[in-house]
């Protein structure tokens, strides 16, 4: 798809309350570019529910419902019940942080998959609880510094699009704020699926991260080309690997070193050798399970991996 | 047209919610109030009721998605009872402030440790501040038809909060009794919104509010209640010329024209404090009745009428540990300034302890608050 043939109508007002160099509301603009509108948004507590700006103003041009924190998910499987009634083909999306994923709003989540409702639940990964000033969630990564993980996460995170994975549900993928275009597309393919479908997003976020605002993108494509954040998209259960992944996977490219992409970030800059070791075994790991579930690729892309 | 079948007051409530036309239906199951679940469940797919029913998987979800579906414009239903009705306590909060109109009903139970699935009222009255309009019935004819009230209440646009149709677990829930099964479509038509979330007109609900503007929110909230307050009159006249019945939103009286003992108190063991008044009054005690139906909004004005130079005997099926009964709690403040003769706490039947007309007696005559065992 052509940057031309995408869709010009703006959803989210430019000039928000969001930090400078935002990830979320860039990966939002695009998704609802995507949906052209046609969507009614569902959003628990996280950075969006301050960006979108007080009553009585918005800065999201299309209908959205506040809900609390643990309960995106069921808010969705209601406000959906309630327009298939109605006989409305509107899409219903959660948008939500990986606080309102991972941690509180996961029985939720795990709920309304299970029940194949139909609903598009997104999640952008800034990898923190940006919202309260930068706690660690379930999805930080092992060795970040947050303000309740001061010298540094001692766990890894984990991965909950892998659980989706074990959901079964017909639409599970990955995207990065730096590849805009690899996320309008599998928005508008997870548009033409029925039942739950996940979508998560990679959301460098400068404050949290500690990097400088200008380099947003950058990092979400860093992110990418050192291997730490996988793309993949799996539909109806068939799992393959796109983008940049796709490349690094299929030994057309090479992975940048990891230490590029961890170093470039303040919430790493007091990691170990031993630290910057285990994150790379981490990685390791993750792509070779992930190859694993890849039909046809599997032997030539464990075998290329090297971080 | 309406049959009269032997229902339990579950099956009854299930039934309410089907001839109330609620739509979206999304419930979690808690004992007594499980087979309400059922119940639903089955109609459901019999194609008998027809509604979405969201089978979620906990209280907490069963409240947001009611939430959901009201504001996206249908009308929703749902039934818990004790830690299901705590774990909504956040979305409780929720639905009154997003002003949807949900109705539930709650067969009361109490909350554990020391696991006890009997009749309680404190998980209703432990969400007496949430905003949601509070009704608590005392025979299954009074559930089905309260239900149905409580959305011509919640639904109009002078109130626009949620309600909850409480009744004692086991004493109501499991116990059948004959229902008449009116069809409510001159009562109740489809639901109309007042707002509802549509694509084709965006508008952002529930974000940051600022002081002023949360403080007028709040204000509006408890203007509704007062609004409710005086149109539950009206309905109960609209319910009882359509349907025959005399069915009390606000409260009950019985035998109160020369009363000088009264008895004051709310749910099942009101019906079995008449027994009791009529007991007393074979003893030459001048015994009445007053059941509160309504506890949110708490109709003060009324019960001063009534109480005026009475001897008060508050009877709580509840206790809110630290302060004593919630009904003689909130009953001591509204009679402060008002010329009642004594108003005495009494505090029967927790955790589901029998209530008998004896226990109402043995109260009146002895000193004792806390009344611990079945006086048979
Ligand atoms: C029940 C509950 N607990 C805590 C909070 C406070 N809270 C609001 S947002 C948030 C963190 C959100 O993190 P995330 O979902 O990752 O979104 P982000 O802020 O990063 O955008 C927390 C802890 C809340 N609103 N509700
Ligand atoms: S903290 Fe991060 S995610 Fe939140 S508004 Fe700022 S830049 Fe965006
Ligand atoms: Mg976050």
């Amino acid at each position: 798809m052509k940057i031309s043939e995408m869709e010009r109508e703006e959803y989210v007002l430019p000039g928000n309350t969001s930090c400078h160099g935002c990830p979320s509301t860039v990966a939002l603009r695009t998704v609802l570019k995507a949906l052209e509108g046609n969507a009614v948004l569902v959003i628990p507590a996280c950075c969006t529910s301050v960006y979108m700006g007080p009553f009585p103003n918005s800065a999201i041009n299309v209908p959205v419902f506040n809900t609390a924190f643990a309960s995106a998910a069921a808010t969705a499987s209601g406000i959906k019940a309630s327009l298939e009634w109605q006989g409305k083909d509107t899409e219903v999306v959660v948008w939500a942080g990986d606080g309102g994923t991972y941690d509180i709003g996961l029985q939720a989540l795990s709920g309304a998959a299970e029940r194949g409702d139909d609903i598009l639940f997104i999640c952008y990964n800034n990898e923190m609880y940006s919202n309260t000033g930068i706690q660690r969630s379930g999805a930080t990564p092992y060795g970040a510094w947050t303000t309740t993980t001061w010298k540094g996460k001692r766990e890894h995170k984990k991965d909950v699009s892998e659980l989706m994975l074990a959901h079964g549900i017909p639409y599970v993928a990955t995207a990065s704020v730096g590849y805009l275009r690899d996320l309008y597309e599998k928005v508008k393919r997870a548009r033409k699926i029925r039942g739950f479908r996940y979508l998560e997003i990679l959301a460098p976020c400068p404050p949290g991260w500690r990097f400088p605002m200008d380099k947003t993108i950058q990092m979400g494509k860093l992110a990418v080309e050192s291997g730490m954040w996988i793309l993949f998209e799996s539909i109806e259960g068939k799992l393959r690997f796109t983008g940049v992944s796709k490349s690094i996977a299929e030994g057309r490219r090479k992975m940048k070193d990891l230490e590029e992409y961890l170093l470039s970030q303040g919430r790493f800059s007091h990691l170990t050798e031993e630290e910057i070791g285990e994150i790379r075994r981490y990685v390791i790991k993750k792509w070779e399970k992930l190859a694993r579930l890849v039909e046809g690729e599997i032997d030539a892309a464990v075998a290329k991996f090297y971080v | 047209m309406y049959e009269v079948k032997i229902l339990t007051g579950n099956e009854t409530a299930a039934y309410a919610a089907m001839n109330s036309k609620a739509r979206v239906v999304a419930a979690y199951p808690i004992t007594p109030v499980t087979p309400v679940v059922e119940t639903i469940s089955k109609l459901v797919e019999e194609g008998r009721m027809h509604a979405k029913f969201i089978r979620v998987e906990s209280e907490h979800s069963a409240m947001a998605a009611c939430i959901g579906a009201s504001a996206a414009g249908s009308r929703a239903f749902t039934a818990t009872s004790s830690h299901g009705l705590a774990y909504m306590h956040e979305m409780l909060h929720w639905a009154t402030n997003a002003r949807t109109p949900i109705v539930m009903a709650v067969a009361n139970r109490a909350i554990g440790p020391g696991w006890n699935i009997w009749a309680d009222l404190g998980d209703a009255l432990s969400q007496r501040d949430t905003g949601w309009i509070q009704f608590y019935c005392s025979n299954n004819q009074e559930i089905y038809d309260t239900i149905a009230m409580a959305y011509k209440l919640a639904e109009d646009r002078k109130v626009l909060l949620p309600a909850m149709v409480c009744y004692d677990g086991f004493v109501l829930s499991h116990t059948s009794m004959p229902v008449e099964l009116t069809e409510f479509d001159d009562f109740l038509s489809e639901y109309e919104p007042v707002w509802k979330l549509d694509a084709e007109n965006p508008f952002t609900h529930g974000n940051i509010l600022p002081p002023e503007d949360f403080a007028e929110l709040r204000h509006n909230i408890q203007k509704s209640h007062d609004r409710a307050l005086k149109l539950m009159k009206k309905i109960e006249e609209e319910f009882f010329e359509l349907y025959g019945r005399r069915t009390p939103l606000i409260l009950e009286e019985y035998k109160m024209e020369d009363a000088e003992k009264v008895i004051v108190t709310m749910g099942a063991i009101g019906s079995e404090a008449k027994v009791a008044v009529d007991s007393l009054r074979e003893k030459k005690v001048k015994a009445g009745l007053v059941r509160l139906k309504s506890f949110r909004p708490f109709p003060e004005k009324e019960l001063r009428n009534l109480l005026e130079d009475k001897k008060v005997y508050v009877f709580d099926r509840a206790i809110s540990p630290g302060s004593g009964g919630p009904l003689y709690n909130e009953l001591k403040s509204a009679l402060a300034f008002s010329p009642v003769k004594r108003i005495i706490p009494k505090i029967v039947g927790i955790g589901g302890i029998d209530v008998t007309k004896r226990t109402f007696e043995r109260a009146i005559f002895e000193r004792k608050v806390w009344i611990k065992e079945v006086v048979s």
